[in-house]
């Protein structure tokens, strides 16, 4: 992979998460403390299809758009303010999930791509992102981990109608044009 | 470029950037561990009290709290159903004076400025593969991708539609990903073909002098 041809990748995946929040059907805010976003799908096919490091720069890349101030995140959400909110933790999973995916996607590398890409999605996109997400509610919200991990828990299945599209299209993606799949190349 | 930022000449807008984000930072951390619903009461007027120098305009972007507050309201009802509602309170007093004075910091501050105060956190990056020069061109295919995949989304669904009368769904996920990666393709031939991300200007004098 060149680097410009890398480079590009990632700034498609870090757009492909900004597109996932703007699509005005997944903007519902939930009860229990993190509005209910596609853009999680972004960060598992960021890890799964780019590999570890380009997975992370990706959704970093993301995140500083947001940070310095472009309305990104789900709800047309963005600037500053976003880092102080009580959803602080997930944001700082985000890359943390796109490069364990990544990971373990390489790990995975002689099982097929959709199993791979499940299970990667899995542990990175659910596991990770949650392991980051829920102290980060209980630290701004002042909750018992009991409560943020209960609270979160009505996510979990949004998240794996994400692991299914994930692994779906790393498949598609490993017939139709193998050489986009990065991180097996 | 869509920015929150809020064109104005206040002396908040005069301030540099960099004193901006240190003040944020300690900012946050002084206020962490406040634990009087008193005192964070004071720092959220306070707070109030700066957005209002941004005038009427400035009052007008609390419109992004609607959605903040719903989140905030879920929280709160997890904390008095678990018997902890004063803490729950001053969570909420906390959270928003946070989220106010770091909006009000994006509100007032250029992006092109942020970034330069944020070129050293973003030192890290150029070690991971990601060259600071590169940075301005990558921010700069991401806000262009976005519609473009958006379009992508848009006209696959609307020619599904058009054959069968009904939504596409999940049906258009493979297209769509075909489609977008291919589009990624293209604009990398089309870099490449312009001499790559690294310029093409100072690789052909290195190849004169060569010569």
């Amino acid at each position: 992979m060149t680097s410009d041809r890398s480079l590009v990748h990632i700034a498609l995946y870090a757009a492909l998460i900004a597109a996932l929040g703007l699509m005005p059907l997944f903007q519902i805010p939930f009860l229990g403390g993190v509005p209910i976003t596609a853009q999680t799908l972004g960060v598992m096919l960021a890890g799964v299809m780019l590999g570890s490091v380009r997975g992370a720069l990706a959704v970093l890349l993301f995140l500083l758009l947001v940070a310095i101030g472009a309305p990104l995140l789900a709800g047309g959400r963005g600037g500053l303010g976003v880092f102080a909110g009580p959803s602080v933790g997930f944001l700082i999973g985000w890359p943390i999930g796109a490069f364990v995916t990544g990971a373990i996607m390489r790990t995975m590398k002689n099982r097929s791509v959709i199993f791979s890409a499940a299970v990667s999605a899995i542990v990175g996109g659910i596991g990770v992102v949650y392991l980051f997400g829920i102290p980060g509610l209980v630290i701004m919200a002042d909750l018992p981990l009991s409560k943020a991990a209960i609270g979160s828990l009505i996510y979990i299945p949004g998240d794996l109608i994400k692991v299914a599209i994930t692994a779906v299209v790393a498949q598609t993606v490993a017939r139709g044009m193998p050489s986009a799949l990065v991180s097996r190349v | 470029m869509i920015s929150v930022y809020l064109p104005g000449e206040t002396f908040l807008h005069r301030l540099p950037a960099g004193a901006k984000l240190a003040g944020l930072c300690l900012a946050t951390i002084i206020v962490l561990p406040i634990e009087s619903p008193r005192v964070l009461g004071a720092v959220l007027l306070l707070v109030l009290g700066l957005f209002a120098c941004l005038g009427r305009e400035g009052l007008r972007q609390l419109k992004f709290l609607r959605s903040l507050s719903v989140l905030l309201a879920g929280l709160l009802a997890l904390h008095i159903f678990s018997g902890t509602g004063s803490a729950g309170v001053v969570m909420v007093l906390r959270l928003l004076a946070m989220v106010l004075l770091a909006t009000l910091v994006s509100l007032t501050t250029k992006m092109d400025d942020l970034l330069d105060a944020l070129r050293g956190v973003l030192q890290p990056l150029g070690r991971l593969g990601l060259p600071e020069k590169k940075l301005a061109l990558a921010i700069g295919l991401v806000l262009r991708f976005a519609p473009v995949l958006i379009g992508i989304g848009a006209s696959l669904g609307e020619a599904y539609r058009a054959r069968s009368g009904r939504k596409g769904g999940v049906r258009l996920i493979a297209p769509f990903a075909l489609q977008a990666l291919g589009s990624a393709d293209r604009v990398a031939e089309a870099l490449a073909a312009r001499g790559g991300a690294d310029g093409f200007a100072p690789e052909t004098k290195d190849r004169k002098t060569t010569l």
